[in-house]
C-alpha cells in the first residue's frame, strides 16, 4: 500500500482509485474510488457494499454527484495532466457551494509545485505521482505565509483579516 | 504608486526562494522540461531563439526611479546592457540565463518587483492609460482599481493553470480606448452610475493573436464592491468550460463566441449570485487605503511664462511639445512622452544608461516616477511647463526627444524574428527599413496620426491588427512575407483590420506602405486623419492601388 499525504501529514494510503479493466472484473476488497460512471450505473450496489468513494475526470462536475455527496467519505479529482486547471474550481464548488465535509484527495499527476494552490482551493489530500518523492512533495505545502485572495480555509481576502 | 506593506515584501521573498528552489530542481533533473516549462513561464521566463527571455513584470506600466536604476543595474550584470519595453508595459530581458534568473529576481524583489505571472496560462499583468492619474479625460484614476485586480489575481490558487493566458485591462476614459480594453480577455471601464457611484461595465472575450476580436459586454454595471467577485464569476466558468483540446481555440474569446454573450452572461451570473456579498466583497477602507496610494503630488505653480517664451522663439521645441507632451488634469503640468522610436533604433529598447537617466530626469522633474506605454514608449507624467525646455534638451541628448509620437514613424513592432522563437519573420528590419524611408520629419508631420504595427507572428505581440496599418510576418515555404491589414484601430474603440490581400515579400514591403500613404494623401480631405479618410473610401481603391 502506498502512501499519502492527508491534512498535512503522511500516511498510509486505505483507498484503491479503480480505472479501465480493474472495473471489468469482480470488484477488490477494501476501500475503492470508482469512476463517476460506474458509481451512476451501480449507486445502489456501490451503497450497500459501502467504502466506496467516486473520482472525477476533467469535464465531470461536481454537480453530477450533487445528491449523492452526503453519502460520500471522499471524493477524488482526478488530473490526466497537471496542467489542467478544471480541478481547482471543483474543488473549491465541492467546499464551498456543496459544503462537503469528506475527504477531497487530488490524483493523477500531482506534483510538489502545485499542492499550495490545491490546498488553498479545498484539496485536503494528495496522492503525489508514484515517481515522485512524497516527503519533498510536503514541503509544497509550505511554499508561501502569505495570500492575498481568501480561499476554501480562510474565506476573508487579506483585507478583512483585520 | 502602491506601497508595499510587510506581507507583500514577504510573498514576494517567499516567492524568490520558491522559484529557486524550482531552478535548483531543474538542473538536478529532478523536475521534467515540460513540468519546468510551465513553472517558469509563470515567471515570465521563455526559452527564445538564442537565449532564454525574463519577462519582468511592470504593473499598470508604473516605475519609480529607484526601480528603474535597479533594471539598469540587472541588465547591465545579467543580460547585454539593455532591455525592451513590450506592448503590455512590461520590460523584457533579451540574454539572462536560466541559472541566474533567481539571482535576478532578488535583486527586483529588493524593489518591489518581481516575475510573477507575466506569462503562462495565468492572469497576467493589469495594464491601463499610461497617462493614468493625470489624464484630464479620465473619471477617476484607474490606478487603484488596477492594484486592487493586481492583488487579486497575484497567486490566485483557482486560476493558475487556465485554459490560456489571461490579459485583463483598464480604462476609465468614456468614448475612447487607451487601455485597449475591446481587444483583452476582460476589460474593465469605469462609469458612474446614476448616484454618481463608481462601478465597472465588464467586457469578455476580446483579444488579439489568432483570431483577433473585439469583446462583448457581460457586465453591464457592476458595483465597486462587486468588482472582484464578478472577475472571479467570469474566470471559474472560463476555467471549467474554456477549451483544452486546442491550444488555439483555448483563449476565453472562442468560448464567449461560442456560446453567445447573452449565455456566458447567465453563467457568470449563476456564480455570481453565490459570490455577491460575500467575504469577497470589497471595503471602503480597503479601496481608501489603495487610493491612498495614488494621490496626486505636490504640485507648485502654474506659470507658463518661461515655456510661452520658448515655444514662441524655438521651431524644434514646438514641434516636440506639440507632438510628444499632453494636456494634463493640473494647470502649469504636462504629461512628456519619451520615444522610444529613433530610427535605427529597435523599437521599445532602452540600454542601462539610458535607464539611469532617465531616472535622474524623473527625479529632476517629474516626482520621481514613470510609466511605460503600450506603444513601447516611456512617460513622465508630471512635468512642470517652465521645466519643459531644460527637459527636452536633455531627452534630445539622449534620443528620447524625436518629435514622432503618435505619427507614422512611431512604429510599435515585437521583438519578431531576430530574437523570438515564436516568429515566423523579422519585425525590426521592417520598422527600420519604414523609417528610413519616410526620414522627411516634415512630411511625416503633414501625414498626421498614423499607427503603424507590427507582428512577427500572428500570437501578434505588435499588436499589428489594431494598427491603421498593420503587417504581421508569415511563413511561406521557408521564406519571410509580410501580411498588410488596414483600418485597425486602438485609438478610439478597438477595431480589428482587414487583411488587404496577398502577402509581399521583405523587399517589397516598405514599397507597398509608401503607396498606402500616396493613396491616402491624394484622397484625404483637408485635415482628415488616414484613419478617416480609410473609413470613408474603404479598402477597395488600396487593394486597387496595390495590386492593380
Amino acid at each position: 500500500m502506498g502512501k499519502v499525504i492527508i491534512d498535512g501529514a503522511i500516511v498510509d494510503n486505505q483507498w484503491q482509485r479503480l480505472e479501465g479493466d480493474a472495473l471489468e472484473a469482480e470488484l477488490p476488497g477494501g476501500k475503492i474510488i470508482v469512476p463517476l460512471a460506474y458509481w451512476q450505473a451501480h449507486r445502489d450496489a456501490l451503497l450497500t457494499r459501502g467504502d466506496v468513494a467516486v473520482w472525477l475526470a476533467p469535464g465531470e462536475e461536481p454537480k453530477d454527484l450533487e445528491d449523492d455527496l452526503a453519502a460520500l467519505p471522499l471524493v477524488a479529482i482526478h488530473f490526466p495532466a497537471f496542467k489542467d486547471g478544471r480541478g481547482y474550481s471543483y474543488a473549491r464548488e465541492l467546499r464551498t457551494r456543496y459544503n462537503f465535509k469528506g475527504e477531497v484527495r487530488a490524483t493523477g499527476d500531482v506534483l510538489r509545485d502545485q499542492l499550495f494552490y490545491m490546498t488553498r482551493c479545498g484539496f485536503n489530500a494528495f496522492e503525489v505521482r508514484e515517481d515522485r518523492s512524497i516527503e519533498e512533495a510536503l514541503e509544497g505545502l509550505k511554499d508561501f505565509s502569505v495570500t492575498y485572495q481568501g480561499d476554501v480555509n480562510e474565506p476573508r481576502p487579506l483585507y478583512r483579516r483585520g | 504608486m502602491y506601497v508595499y506593506q510587510e506581507y507583500d515584501q514577504r510573498l514576494l521573498e517567499e516567492r524568490v526562494a520558491q522559484y529557486r528552489d524550482q531552478t535548483r530542481r531543474f538542473l538536478a533533473n529532478e523536475l521534467s522540461e515540460d513540468e519546468f516549462l510551465a513553472l517558469r513561464l509563470q515567471n515570465g521566463l521563455y526559452i527564445q531563439r538564442y537565449a532564454p527571455m525574463l519577462r519582468i513584470s511592470v504593473p499598470y506600466g508604473l516605475l519609480a526611479s529607484r526601480q528603474l536604476r535597479r533594471l539598469a543595474h540587472i541588465v547591465r550584470t545579467y543580460d547585454k546592457g539593455f532591455c525592451h519595453v513590450s506592448t503590455r508595459q512590461n520590460i523584457q530581458l533579451n540574454w539572462p540565463s536560466v541559472e541566474e534568473v533567481p539571482d535576478i529576481l532578488a535583486e527586483l524583489a529588493d524593489v518591489q518587483m518581481h516575475a510573477i505571472q507575466t506569462s503562462g496560462n495565468c492572469i497576467r499583468n493589469i495594464t491601463t492609460d499610461e497617462f493614468a492619474g493625470v489624464n484630464p479625460k479620465e473619471i477617476e484614476d484607474p490606478r487603484p482599481w488596477c492594484e486592487i485586480i493586481r492583488q487579486w489575481s497575484t497567486f490566485n490558487p483557482e486560476f493558475a493553470y487556465l485554459p490560456r493566458k489571461f490579459k485583463i485591462a483598464v480604462n476609465a476614459v468614456p468614448d475612447a480606448d487607451p487601455a485597449l480594453i475591446g481587444v483583452h480577455d476582460i476589460g474593465v471601464q469605469l462609469v458612474h452610475g446614476a448616484d454618481g457611484e463608481t462601478g465597472f461595465q465588464v467586457w469578455a472575450g476580446g483579444g488579439l493573436g489568432r483570431t483577433p476580436m473585439t469583446g462583448a459586454v457581460i457586465g453591464e454595471f457592476v458595483p465597486w464592491q462587486d468588482l472582484l467577485a464578478y472577475l472571479e464569476s467570469i474566470l471559474r466558468v472560463y476555467n471549467k468550460y474554456g477549451n483544452r483540446d486546442n491550444k488555439y481555440k483555448a483563449r476565453i474569446k472562442i468560448l464567449v463566441k461560442a456560446l453567445g454573450a447573452e449565455k456566458y452572461r447567465e453563467l457568470v451570473e449563476q456564480e455570481f449570485a453565490e459570490l455577491k456579498g460575500g467575504e469577497m466583497t470589497l471595503t471602503a477602507e480597503e479601496v481608501a487605503r489603495i487610493k491612498g496610494c495614488f494621490t496626486a503630488p505636490d504640485y507648485q505653480s502654474a506659470d507658463t511664462a518661461a515655456l510661452d517664451a520658448k515655444l514662441a522663439e524655438d521651431k524644434a521645441f514646438s514641434r516636440w511639445f506639440h507632438t510628444n507632451t499632453r494636456a494634463h488634469k493640473q494647470a502649469g503640468y504636462r504629461a512628456v512622452t519619451l520615444t522610444l522610436k529613433r530610427t535605427g533604433r529597435v523599437p521599445g529598447d532602452i540600454s542601462d544608461e539610458q535607464l539611469e537617466a532617465v531616472a535622474d530626469l524623473a527625479d529632476q522633474y517629474s516626482f520621481g516616477e514613470l510609466r511605460n506605454s503600450h506603444q513601447q514608449n516611456m512617460v513622465l507624467s508630471d512635468v512642470a511647463a517652465n521645466d519643459l525646455y531644460d527637459l527636452w534638451k536633455a531627452l534630445d541628448a539622449l534620443g528620447f526627444a524625436t518629435p514622432n509620437l503618435g505619427l507614422l514613424t512611431d512604429i510599435v513592432a515585437c521583438p519578431g524574428g531576430d530574437l523570438c522563437a515564436l516568429a515566423n519573420a523579422k519585425s525590426i528590419p521592417i520598422a527600420e527599413s519604414i523609417q528610413r524611408r519616410f526620414d522627411d520629419v516634415d512630411y511625416v508631420h503633414d501625414l498626421g496620426p498614423l499607427d503603424l504595427n507590427i507582428s512577427g507572428c500572428m500570437n501578434a505581440c505588435g499588436h499589428h491588427h489594431i494598427g491603421h496599418i498593420g503587417i504581421l510576418g508569415v511563413d511561406k515555404k521557408g521564406k519571410e512575407f509580410y501580411q498588410v491589414t488596414l483600418g485597425g484601430r486602438g485609438d478610439k474603440l478597438s477595431r480589428v483590420g482587414e487583411k488587404m490581400g496577398p502577402s509581399f515579400e521583405s523587399e517589397e514591403i516598405t514599397d507597398v506602405v509608401e503607396k498606402i500613404i500616396k493613396l491616402y494623401v491624394e484622397k484625404r480631405l483637408e485635415n482628415e486623419p488616414f484613419i478617416d479618410t480609410y473609413e470613408r473610401i474603404g479598402m477597395d481603391p488600396f487593394k486597387e492601388r496595390i495590386y492593380g
